[in-house]
């Protein structure tokens, strides 16, 4: 489903992708780790098309289409998901109205009927139960004055309500205490179908505990330096990545 | 005098206004023909020059029409619609509360208290174009409760201008007196059916808010692109008054509007909001001036104002605290966003405090888009004008949420994408929007 081939990119005159390649078939969960600086967040914000991030050599292919050719809102129509590292606080507009917006968007764009608000505020609040998040929480500003935890349970949110076909969660379990890590991961698996992909960015062993990955990649210096399988994880955990540093010179 | 002080003083000879108006129309034309005309350098015009009033000849006053094709803001409230200046009955409530009135039609108590309130409560000599609205007084709106009486619904008093007001001028006029412990709530709503609506349009609206008596006041003014509208609001609040006051303007070639309120009694308490959304090559201009003479005021102002494409908006606040206001709580807080490289923006808030025991605050900030949030809204399949809107939507929901009737907060969500320049349906989100 995606086909990252020798991606490059620029964040201003600063190369900090360099050939990078992954491919995620369909129903496959891919965890990527790496030291911080290693581009690991940058990868997130080429794959969803964010200004600023200038990308230089390379394809990328999601479902036979150039998605490198596409507006930051096409990819998320076409089933793009980033749960960001760092969810953005917008004072003023309801968590609420910011759902149905992103929800119409992109029925709209399968040719579906515009949901009404009493279907939708059903979904919406079937799916808060889901992630544990109090409905309060939807006639809130989007992430306005939410803690850390909560921000991320509103990713989690989204991410169940847009169903997209590939979620990229950018270190969703940083600074999450054990029951908001268990919502998440619990929203994980219950979207882990056969059609769907993810890309699971994390630093720590704890999450891949709860959500097992097929396949665990160390990203360093731009680049995609070993992959294997969720016991690579393990190893990391225990050894770092100090090791890198003679491996991949 | 220039040649639309001339003008204006010809126009006046046209009219045709009741005996008992004359000696403040008398003592208005005065005024207005003895006060140098503003210039660049005059402190109070320095960022909105009165050229396009120069450049038009102004044939002459507004035609009455019965028909307008606008939304009002509440169908179902009593109203009082003046169309080019001129009284719409067609329009219009057949019943009006009690103690609402025409001047027209004022009996001899009501016309004893337009004699008692009118043109005293607003400083012609600092006003020029209040001078101009008493040289014009003709026909207008009082409001009187009496003491201790509850006006019985919330009037709106709409002022339409339709393809007959080209190049003519009209003046609006209202008085509200509260006595003490009374209480009214009060929409004035400004409007034009066509962009290319060229006229001036003078507005002045008095009131009078006696000891422990509450007013709210909403004033929307959403005349497009090429009207003139020159406006003030002016307020005496006596002890223990409260005022909550909501003003929201969309701008025009020349829109200006004044805000003066006098804190006389001590214990009053003023909150009052604003929002401007000038566009295209639209001005908007607000000069708030709030005087605390006496101990123990409270004043809570806070404008804010969204400025794209060419246009340019001007807020000018000030708070004046006198030497005896001790005790006095002021807060004054302006804030602009800017959706465009060309557009501008003057503020200026200023606090003048001559009173050692008060608490004061005030501030001003000018900003941008936020790319972030606009990335974040987009990585959710919203385009980006869609998420423009709901980011300066984000940006005044606390002031509309605030206003006072719940109608006025109504209409304006589902008038939003247009307020904003957008398409219709960008907004449709915002419509129920509760939050
Ligand atoms: N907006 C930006 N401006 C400048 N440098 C950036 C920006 N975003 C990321 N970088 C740089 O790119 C490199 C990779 O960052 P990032 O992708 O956030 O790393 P990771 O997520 O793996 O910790 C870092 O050196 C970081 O400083
Ligand atoms: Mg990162």
């Amino acid at each position: 489903m995606l086909t990252i081939n020798n991606l490059s990119a620029n964040v201003g005159e600063t190369q900090i992708l360099r050939d990078l390649s992954l491919t995620v078939k369909a129903g496959e969960v891919h965890a990527i780790m790496g030291p911080n600086g290693a581009g690991k967040s940058t990868l997130g914000n080429v794959l969803t098309g964010r200004e600023g991030f200038e990308v230089t050599g390379g394809t990328v292919d999601f479902d036979g289409k150039d998605l490198l050719a596409l507006d930051t809102e096409e990819r998320a129509r076409e089933g793009i998901f980033l749960a960001f590292q760092y969810p953005v606080e917008i004072p003023g507009v309801s968590n609420m109205e910011f759902l149905k917006a992103a929800l119409d968007a992109k029925r709209a764009h399968q040719g579906l009927e515009e949901m009404s608000s009493v279907e939708f505020m059903k979904l919406a609040r079937e799916t808060c139960r889901q992630v544990r998040m109090d409905q309060s929480f939807l006639k809130r500003g989007v992430n306005e004055g939410f803690s850390g935890g909560e921000k991320k349970r509103n990713e989690i949110l989204q991410m169940m309500l847009l169903q997209p076909r590939l979620c990229i969660l950018d270190e969703t379990d940083s600074g999450l205490d054990i029951d908001a890590l268990q919502s998440v991961s619990d929203g994980v698996n219950t979207m882990r179908t056969p059609e769907r992909g993810f890309i699971v960015v994390t630093h720590y062993q704890r999450l891949l505990d709860y959500i097992e990955p097929d396949f665990v990649h160390v990203l360093a210096q731009g680049r995609i330096v070993k992959s294997g399988t969720k016991e690579l994880a393990r190893e990391l955990e225990a050894h770092g990545y100090g090791w890198l540093d003679s491996e991949v010179a | 005098m220039t040649d639309f002080q001339q003008q204006a003083l010809q126009l006046a000879q046209q009219q045709t206004a009741p005996d008992w108006l004359q000696d403040l129309r008398a003592a208005g034309a005065e005024r207005w023909s003895a006060t140098p005309w503003p210039t660049r350098r005059t402190e109070h015009w320095k960022y909105t020059p009165l050229a396009p009033l120069q450049k038009t000849d102004f044939g002459g006053w507004g035609q009455a029409a019965d028909a307008a094709d606008i939304e009002w803001i509440d169908a179902e409230a009593p109203r009082l619609v003046f169309v080019n200046g001129r009284f719409a009955p067609a329009l219009s409530s057949a019943e009006l509360p009690a103690g609402v009135v025409r001047f027209a039609d004022a009996g001899a108590d009501q016309q004893a208290v337009i004699q008692q309130h009118l043109g005293q409560i607003v400083d012609s000599e600092r006003h020029l174009f209040a001078a101009l609205s008493n040289a014009w007084v003709e026909d207008g709106v009082l409001v009187h409760v009496p003491q201790g009486a509850q006006l019985a619904s919330t009037v709106h008093i709409v002022h339409i201008s339709t393809p007959e007001a080209s190049a003519t001028t009209a003046s609006q006029r209202v008085l509200i007196v509260l006595e003490a412990q009374a209480s009214a709530s009060v929409v004035e709503h400004f409007a034009s059916t066509e962009a290319s609506q060229n006229g001036f349009v003078n507005s002045l609206t008095e009131v009078q808010v006696a000891a422990d008596a509450e007013f709210r006041h909403s004033r929307v003014n959403l005349e497009q692109e090429d009207l003139i509208h020159v406006g003030g609001v002016h307020v005496n609040l006596g002890r223990s008054a409260r005022m909550k006051g909501f003003t929201l303007a969309q701008g025009s070639r020349l829109k200006r509007i004044d805000y003066q309120v006098n804190h006389r009694g001590e214990g009053a308490e003023l909150v009052l909001n604003g929002v401007y959304l000038p566009r295209n090559r639209q001005l908007v201009d607000y000069h708030t001036n709030i005087e605390h003479c006496v101990p123990h005021g409270t004043t809570s102002e806070t404008f804010r104002g969204i400025i794209g494409d060419s246009a340019r908006a001007v807020f000018n606040g000030r708070i004046h605290i006198h030497p005896d206001a001790q005790k006095t709580l002021a807060e004054l807080s302006n804030k602009n966003l800017l959706t465009s490289g060309k557009a501008e923006v003057d503020t200026k808030p200023e606090l003048e405090i001559y009173a050692d025991d008060v608490r004061c605050a005030h501030g001003a900030t000018v900003s941008r888009l936020d790319a972030t949030a606009l990335y974040y809204l987009q990585s959710r399949g919203i385009s980006q004008a869609e998420a423009e809107v709901m980011l300066s939507f984000g940006f005044i929901n606390e002031l509309l949420r605030e206003a006072p009737e719940a109608s006025v907060q109504s209409y304006l969500r589902r008038r939003l994408g247009w307020l904003l320049g957008r398409p219709e349906p960008l907004a449709r989100h915002l419509e129920g929007a509760t939050s």
